[in-house]
């Protein structure tokens, strides 16, 4: 084991936690107000073709990132509008904005099948960027950097400020919050879109950083990861970043046994266990009895103003 | 009165739907329909963007004969059964299944419509009405370990796979042979990701085998994530069923193209001509069905005539990868001096060649 495989390691680990990490963050919010979105795989192909088009056009990889942004967010107004303004089952309107983003991504993407921006690669000079030990640190697309810096600011936002506040109260209690003059409706608009958004970039961290081109269903499943993920850091965001790096670790242990030779566990195994860990997660949080104070209290219930 | 009109209902809908029977039978008629499942999006740049093509052969040879219609991202497990199973319904005459993990499914189906003919994609089981036909991929295999075995200056290649299927372990078998017939010390990290199409477990698989000292990584996988990490790093690799070197100008070495087109127009003229029968088609370079993509500028010249070399043999014969002596992955002699595997062998080759490093 030398320094320069545990550096290139550690970076591998990296590209593979941050979408989770991304999107995670934005259904960690949207859940906090009170909504189940359970289609993130279908904004995060959104986003991914969103920015991936963005960036063909405008040759701007930042203006690609609003695009994604905007992509996911627009995918999710149209779950907002069902669950919020017409009470539909949440679940079921989740998994279908999951069918509906794949379907929608591959019919505009079918132009862009075949075509290849540059990747959007670390802002810091190749001095720092591509040297072999600062790279772990400076060697990141931009977007890396937005994920962590996003995991404070969001618990900062939810527990710090006034905004927060109200947000959580949504979700815990939408009646009291609803009494005492603050839109329920309306808060969850912003949650939904803000969790959209988050899965568009973590979506365009494929198409634009990862492998530069649109493919469909291109995520391969990491919407759904990424709910898990939520579950399993128990609604907290600092448990957030190190479920979903513990995540990428397990992802990348995968691949380093198999190329190293060792087989002491079914590849199976591995690709389970994200989800295995999620139940182990939630199991040692139910046994505590704690889970009740964790998940908010209006989670997944539509909202119905008696007055 | 309500019982008369309910029985001259009941008339009239078992006149109308006789009818549409004898409007379908006679649309039937007038154009067989041939039907396909296929394993990804047509839109993969790879494995199912090739049988694509195919598919649109038979459309432009016999357009005015046939119609094709195709179902994407079939899933290999038991939810392809009733997806085979409505092609047969909607009137398919011919239905090609287009991958490995269809074979049993295929075979169900199959005995449920003795009168439509199906073909199955790189599987064994036969009936009746069931052909097998694949690709001697592994022709091409050589090509690529002949190319790789000279690029390669830590001798270390890197294959990304997805299971352990024949097709796949003999890509990994003539790719290994091949290099070490240049370079006797080549040695094969494999990695299989279980899936066929997964462009970021692709991607982070490729780096992997990078940061394990491979320099040239080749991909029997479908999308073309590998080659675009390989881009990034400076370093070579090769297309996968089709001629990707627009995602990787400087990576892309060469590519094994898969060229269905010319087998689907044949096998579907055969339904047209009431000719069809059940058959094992195992075609290769000879044929033209596995083709090699012009070589990167990066090749050079006495590289490229080795790799044509290869191509050749191929074709008048004279070359063979499985030739004796062969050893497996732990030294013991599988194929004696003087001896060539048969292709019943190839078929069902479950073990990996001396040299080649893996998990499975």
């Amino acid at each position: 084991m030398t320094v320069d495989l545990i550096i290139a390691a550690l970076m591998t680990v990296v590209g593979l936690t941050t979408p989770i990490l991304l999107a995670g963050l934005g259904e960690l919010v949207t859940e906090k107000a009170g909504v189940l979105n359970l289609g993130v795989e279908g904004m995060m192909l959104m986003g991914a073709i969103s920015g991936f088009a963005v960036t063909v056009f405008t040759f701007n990889p930042w203006l690609g990132v609003l695009g994604a942004a905007f992509g996911g967010a627009a995918s999710s107004m149209l779950f907002a509008v069902l669950v919020l303004q017409l009470n539909s089952n949440q679940v079921a309107t989740g998994l279908a904005l999951t069918i509906f983003g794949t379907g929608l991504s591959s019919l505009i993407g079918l132009s862009f099948v075949g075509r290849i921006v540059p990747p959007f690669t670390s802002p810091f000079p190749a001095a720092l960027s591509r040297h072999p030990y600062w790279e772990v640190i400076f060697g990141y697309s931009p977007i890396v950097y937005f994920a962590v810096l996003m995991v404070p600011l969001t618990a900062w936002f939810l527990h710090r400020t006034r905004a927060g506040l109200i947000l959580r109260a949504v979700g815990e209690n939408d009646h009291s919050a609803h009494s005492i003059g603050y839109s329920v409706v309306g808060v969850r608009y912003a949650a939904i879109a803000f969790g959209g958004a988050m899965a568009g970039i973590g979506g365009a961290y494929f198409s634009m950083v990862i492998t530069p081109m649109w493919a469909e269903k291109m995520t391969a499943g990491r919407g759904w990861i990424a709910l898990a993920l939520v579950v399993f850091a128990g609604w907290r965001t600092g448990r957030l970043l190190a479920g979903a790096y513990f995540f990428g670790i397990l992802m990348a242990l995968e691949l380093y046994a198999k190329a190293a030779g060792f087989s002491f566990m079914p590849s199976q195994f591995w690709a389970a266990m994200p989800y295995l860990m999620t139940v182990v997660a939630l199991t040692i949080i139910s046994a505590r009895g704690t889970q009740g104070a964790n998940a908010p209290a209006c989670l997944g219930k539509p909202f119905l103003p008696s007055t | 009165m309500a019982n008369v009109s309910r029985r001259a209902l009941m008339k009239g809908v078992g006149a109308a739907a006789t009818l549409s029977m004898i409007a379908q039978m006679a649309k039937a008629e007038g154009k067989v329909k041939v039907g396909f499942i296929f394993l990804g999006p047509i839109g993969d740049y790879g494995w199912t963007w090739a049988h694509n093509k195919g598919r649109e052969a038979i459309d432009a040879a016999l357009g005015d004969k046939v119609e094709t219609v195709y179902v994407e991202n079939v899933a290999e497990d038991a939810s392809a059964i009733p997806l085979i199973r409505d092609l047969a319904n909607q009137g398919c005459k011919l239905i090609f299944t287009c991958s490995y993990g269809y074979m049993d499914q295929t075979i169900q189906v199959a005995s449920e419509f003795p009168d439509v003919k199906f073909e199955h994609c790189t599987g064994f089981k036969r009936a009746d009405n069931v052909s097998t036909y694949n690709s001697k991929f592994h022709e091409g295999r050589a090509v690529l370990g002949t190319i790789a075995g000279k690029m390669s200056k830590s001798g270390v290649l890197g294959y990304l796979g997805s299971y352990k299927v024949p097709e796949v372990v003999l890509g990994v078998n003539a790719f290994c042979l091949a290099a070490q017939k240049q370079n006797p010390d080549a040695k094969v990290k494999l990695v299989m990701i279980d899936s066929w199409f997964d462009p970021p477990k692709e991607a982070a698989a490729t780096d992997t085998l990078i940061n394990l000292g491979c320099d040239v990584v080749t991909t029997h996988t479908d999308s073309p994530a590998a080659l675009q990490i390989l881009e990034q790093k400076g370093l070579y690799g090769f297309g996968q069923g089709a001629d990707m070197s627009s995602f990787a100008p400087n990576a892309h070495l060469t590519a094994i193209e898969d060229i269905w087109g010319p087998y689907y127009v044949q096998r579907a003229q055969a339904i047209v001509d009431s000719t069809w029968k059940s058959e094992d088609t195992w075609d290769g370079m000879k044929e033209g069905t596995v083709v090699i993509s012009p070589y990167n500028k990066a090749v050079p010249a006495d590289v490229a005539a080795l790799a044509d070399a290869v191509q050749a043999g191929w074709k008048d014969g004279t070359y063979d990868i499985f030739k004796g002596p062969i050893y497996d992955q732990d030294g013991n002699l599988k194929v004696k001096e003087g001896e060539t595997m048969t292709l019943a062998d190839l078929a069902v080759i479950d073990w990996f060649v001396k040299g080649v490093e893996s998990a499975a």
